[in-house]
Formats: structure tokens, C-alpha cells, sequence
């Protein structure tokens, strides 16, 4: 075994050419492999990451009330107050659709929405001034508002300046009683995510005149019971409205789950098609052992008439065959190693080559050459010797 | 008498030729004692080739039995051959037949390697044996770096270093000059007389005159089978 290998290095070394070209195959097929694996993984977990940051805790309810069916924001509590153990936060969402003004200043691209006091813990906000939404405002109607960092700079210079100050919304002055934490820390823009008016929800129903509120955000207490809180807010509204068209439960994590999937259906497809040039080398590995097996003709018959048996010649060649390929695969993978991190760094994205993918790409060129070296090795084990002997 | 080394048994060797049938053996009979010197001699086409592989264990009859050193080699299978081969028979080949990328020590080991021998072992053998034909200096050398001698030496060294019941010589001048022809077959004669069996294949009488007994195949047959006085006396 151990001679066999000494064989099959010495072999490589004295046909360093053929040797290097045959590897050149492999060396593509394994590197292409790892740069697309690595860069695609790479990519997953940047979205999965954007996305979590959305909340994947979170279920968003949606439901179009009619005249006749409909559920109220104090049923909605009550459902949630029932379902503490499931459930950890729940707020109304109410879109307000209307410009944001300070004397002469005016921002339309900020998003104005009523929600609970319980937002800021969904959201995961901190706040760098003054206090939250609290149960007694919404409870009063009271006419403040907690604003993103962004437009509190952008109306009145810094957060500090801003408490106390009145904002106008849809023709309602407003007390800014709250700045919360910048959350970009790279830009500040129109429409980003420091870009906000936060009210209790239950002034922003009466500006929106609408008699009830037709979304909600759950977030759940376990990421592993997605399925049965999503489950559980359905029967409720079904019991309500009695028609499963009339409302949208949607669970984040259920979301991410698909985006997974798809994105591994990406990878999968991407390093199937690496894999086709793997092939391609292995049958470049076989082509060149059938013509190693015929121009070693005679050594195999001197071998078998000194007494080698068919096993011993069988093995020689597939570890010959073999070691090429995992030489071949070894720098592969260092290129692709090191490609991969190229194209990353180029691409924006942090792309470390994986274990899995460098594990399975190593032993994907070693099986090559066991499995394409095999049929040249097979053909040197069965050589007569004395045919083998007579050719020059 | 010594027991018999080698027992031929009517032995018959049928190639297909397009139609034609050619018998490279038609009827072989022969006893080889251990530590004989024979000479099979015979012209080209003769059949001699035929019987030397036959002998060799490289090939088996069509029919007929082959007993090398009590054992029946007609009905074996490659791998058993290949074993009998490697325990029993020492090749000398005309061409030398030496591997070129392996160096002395490697090529003369090679039978040794095959006989699942420990490296050690091995190495002290085939050290041995090349130091028998003179080579041992060399050891490290590859064998394109020698004469033709002394490529036959060490291809003589590679046959004794497995200790074998037999070597056997197939046109082993055939490449060398004169001189060192003379050389190889002395060293021949010496391996005999220190009690090692030995079977040349060869197309010259003259060199067949070297053995002690002589063998003449002529179109498969045996015609001629005696001592090598008797041999010269029909030359």
C-alpha cells in the first residue's frame, strides 16, 4: 500500500506535464465548486441576516373588516391577554398618510404610524431621549408622539431640541415626547429606518377614520412555536369573521424558512453544475490512466511475471489515479479558498469558504479518481504477461 | 537421483491462427531434475518460446500437465500463478527487462515486494544478491546509467534474490556482445555448480553446448533430449 504510493508520486513526478494537465481539470471543477458554494452561502446568510433583522419573531396580522364582521382592537386584546403564554408583545399598526410638519418645514417621506407602547419592545429600539408611548396616552387619546432620530435632527437640529417641541400630523399638533436611538449608523436618509412618527393608536384610528384597525403585529415568546401561535391567532379570527379570505396571518420565521429553502435550491443547482466540470475531469483522469496502462505495457507484464498479483497491479494504478486527483483537488481548493475570499471582499459580502464545501469537494476528487481510475486499472491488472512482456 | 523439479506430462499448446491451427506444443514430455543445467534449444518458430512460458508458469497448456515442483499448474488460476511464479521461478529475459525508473536496489527487490517480504528484509536480500553479481556499489544507480553486462547481472541479481527453485534464461546474451556473453553464461555455470537449477531458452547451439544436458524442440516436438556430449556428437 505504502509502495503503492511512493509509485504513484514517482509516477506523477516523472510526467510532470501530463501530470499537471490532467490535475488542471480537477483543480477547475474543485475550485469553481468551492467559489460558488462559498459565495452563495455567503449570500444566504447576509439575507438571512437583513431578514432577521425585520423580526423574525414576529406574525403580522391582516384583516379586512366588514360592517357586519369585524374584530375591534379591545377583542384583539383580549385574545392576546388570553394567549400570554404564546404570545410576548402586541401592537395595532395604523398607517397615517399624511405629511409631517414643523413651521414651514415639511417631510413627506416620513412614516407616520399608530402603534401601543409595546412597539418600541418589538422593534428593539432604545430611546437616547425622553420616555415611550405609555397605556394611559392611548387610553386618553393623548396628542404626543415618539419620532426617529432622523427627524428629530432634521426639524429641529438634535434629539435634546426636540423634546417638548410640536410636530403637526394631518392637521393635529402633536408633543414630541421621545427621540429613539439612531438605528442606521452609516447614513441618515429620507425613507430610512430613522425616518419616523410613532402615536398611540388610538388617535391615529380617529385620523384615519377608519371605525377599526385592520392590522397587527404578534411577536411570539419561542422562534419553535411559529407554527402553533400562527395557528391559534387563525381560529380567533376565524371564529370572528367565519371566512378564511378575510384575513392574512403571516409568521416571519415561516418566511425566512422559504427563503432558506429557495436559496439552498440556488447553491444546489449552482454546485450541480460545478459538479458537471468535475466530471468532465474525471473523464480527462480516465482518458490519461488508459494511456499510462498502455504505455506501461511492459513494466506491467515484467511486474506480473516477477509475480505480482492482478490485486497488486489493481491497486497501483487507482492509487496512482487517485493521489493525482487529490493533488489536483488540494490545490483546488486552495485556489478556490482563495478566490472565493477575492470575490467576496469585491462583492461586498464576508465569503469564507466552508468546511462542508471544501470536505465534499476534497472527496468528490478523490472518489473521481478512484471511480474513473478504476476501469484504466482494471484493464492493467487483466494484461497477459506474456503479451505484455512481447510489447515494446 | 534428485526428485523431479519439473514434470511435463504430454503436453499440448493450440493457437488459433485465423482457420489454420498451429500446435506450438504437440506432445511435450519432460523430466527436469533440481540442479540440472538444460538447454532448450530450437530456430524460431520451433515452439520453444511456447514451452519456456509454459515452463515459466506464464501461460498454461491447452492440455496435458505441468508439475513445477510437485504442484499442478494446468488448472490454475492467474493469481495462483502469479504466487508460483514469484516462489519458485527466477527470470532472466534477453531484453534484461529491468523497470528504467526504478533504481538497483528497487528493480532486484521487486520479487521480494510481491512476496509480502518486510523492507528490511528486502533490502538486506537484495543487497546480497547484487553484491553476488558485483553491483553493490551501484545500488543507487538507475539502470540506463550500465552497460548491457551489467543490466543482465542485475537482472540475474532480481532471479536469485527470491531464492528460487529455478531460473530460467530466456536468450539471456541474446543482447551482449561476445565477451560479456562469455561473462553471463560463466556466472551461469558458477550459479549450477553452487547447486542452483537452470533452464537457458536459446536459438544457438553454441551456446547450448554451455548446459549439461540439451533439449531440441523442432515443430512443437521434442527430437532430441540427452547430454551435451551426445548433443555435440550430432552437431
Amino acid at each position: 500500500m505504502l509502495q503503492s504510493f511512493k509509485l504513484a508520486l514517482r509516477s506523477i513526478r516523472s510526467n510532470k506535464m501530463r501530470s499537471f494537465l490532467t490535475m488542471l481539470g480537477i483543480i477547475i471543477g474543485v475550485a469553481s465548486v468551492i467559489i460558488l458554494v462559498s459565495l452563495v452561502n455567503a449570500y444566504m446568510s447576509y439575507m438571512t441576516e437583513s431578514f432577521a433583522s425585520l423580526g423574525t419573531n414576529q406574525i403580522n396580522v391582516n384583516v379586512i373588516n366588514l360592517s357586519s364582521r369585524f374584530v375591534s382592537a379591545d377583542q384583539m386584546y383580549e385574545f392576546y391577554e388570553e394567549q400570554e403564554a404564546l404570545f410576548d408583545n402586541m401592537t395595532p399598526m395604523v398607517n397615517v398618510d399624511t405629511a409631517v410638519k414643523h413651521g414651514s418645514d415639511s417631510m413627506s417621506s416620513t412614516s407616520v404610524t399608530g402603534v401601543s407602547e409595546g412597539y418600541l419592545d418589538i422593534k428593539d429600539y432604545g430611546l437616547v431621549q425622553g420616555r415611550n408611548i405609555q397605556y394611559s396616552d392611548i387610553v386618553s387619546r393623548q396628542k404626543v408622539c415618539v419620532v426617529g432620530y432622523y427627524v428629530a435632527s432634521e426639524l429641529y437640529g438634535s434629539p435634546e431640541k426636540a423634546i417638548d417641541e410640536t410636530v403637526k400630523i394631518g392637521g393635529y399638533a402633536f408633543r414630541i415626547v421621545g427621540v429613539t436611538e439612531r438605528q442606521d449608523k452609516e447614513s441618515m436618509k429620507d425613507g430610512g429606518t430613522d425616518d419616523f412618527v410613532w402615536l398611540p393608536y388610538s388617535c391615529a384610528v380617529k385620523m384615519s377614520r377608519n371605525a377599526n384597525i385592520s392590522n397587527y403585529i404578534f411577536t411570539i415568546r419561542q422562534l419553535d412555536r411559529a407554527d402553533e401561535a400562527r395557528e391559534q391567532i387563525e381560529e380567533f379570527l376565524y371564529g370572528i369573521f367565519k371566512n378564511e379570505d378575510l384575513y392574512n396571518v403571516v409568521a416571519m420565521s415561516e418566511m425566512l424558512d422559504s427563503l432558506n429553502s429557495m436559496i439552498a435550491m440556488v447553491s444546489a443547482g449552482l454546485g450541480g453544475i460545478a459538479g458537471i466540470s468535475l466530471l468532465v475531469a474525471g473523464v480527462g483522469v480516465m482518458n490519461i490512466m488508459l494511456v499510462s496502462v498502455t504505455e506501461r505495457t511492459r513494466e506491467i507484464g515484467i511486474r506480473k511475471a516477477l509475480g505480482a498479483r492482478k490485486g497488486v497491479i489493481l491497486e497501483q494504478f487507482v492509487i496512482e489515479a487517485a493521489v493525482q486527483s487529490a493533488m489536483g483537488g488540494i490545490i483546488g481548493i486552495l485556489l478556490g479558498s482563495a478566490a472565493t475570499r477575492l470575490a467576496g471582499a469585491a462583492a461586498g459580502l464576508d465569503a469564507t469558504p466552508t468546511p462542508s464545501a471544501v470536505l465534499i469537494s476534497f472527496s468528490v476528487s478523490v472518489a473521481i479518481g478512484l471511480f474513473f481510475g478504476y476501469a484504466p486499472a482494471r484493464r492493467a491488472a487483466g494484461l497477459n504477461p506474456i503479451d505484455a512482456l512481447r510489447s515494446e | 537421483m534428485e526428485e523431479p523439479l519439473i514434470e511435463l506430462r504430454d503436453i499440448y499448446k493450440v493457437y488459433q491462427m485465423g482457420d489454420e491451427e498451429v500446435r506450438a506444443s504437440d506432445g511435450v514430455s519432460l523430466t527436469i531434475r533440481r540442479g540440472e543445467f538444460v538447454a532448450v534449444v530450437g530456430k524460431s518458430g520451433s515452439g520453444k518460446s511456447t514451452l519456456m512460458n509454459i515452463i515459466g508458469a506464464l501461460d498454461v497448456p491447452t492440455e496435458g500437465e505441468y508439475l513445477l515442483g510437485g504442484e499442478d499448474t494446468s488448472q490454475m488460476s492467474d493469481d495462483q500463478l502469479a504466487d508460483i511464479r514469484n516462489r519458485m521461478i527466477g527470470f532472466v529475459f534477453q531484453q534484461y527487462n529491468l523497470l528504467p525508473k526504478l533504481n538497483l536496489l528497487e528493480n532486484v527487490e521487486l520479487p521480494l515486494l510481491y512476496a509480502g517480504i518486510p523492507a528490511k528484509e528486502r533490502r538486506e536480500r537484495a543487497m546480497e544478491s547484487l553484491e553476488k553479481v558485483g553491483l553493490k556499489e551501484k545500488w543507487k544507480n538507475l539502470p540506463s546509467q550500465l552497460s548491457g553486462g551489467q543490466q543482465q547481472r542485475v537482472s540475474i541479481a532480481r532471479a536469485l534474490a527470491g531464492s528460487p527453485s529455478l531460473i530460467l534464461a530466456d536468450e539471456p546474451t541474446g543482447a551482449l556482445d561476445s565477451r560479456t556473453s562469455r561473462e553471463v553464461l560463466d556466472f551461469l555455470k558458477q550459479l549450477n555448480q553452487e547447486g542452483n537449477t537452470i533452464i537457458i531458452i536459446t536459438h544457438d547451439s553454441s551456446i547450448a553446448l554451455e548446459a549439461k544436458r540439451v533439449v531440441r524442440i523442432h515443430d512443437g516436438k521434442i527430437n532430441f533430449d540427452g547430454d551435451v556430449n551426445e548433443y555435440a556428437a550430432i552437431l
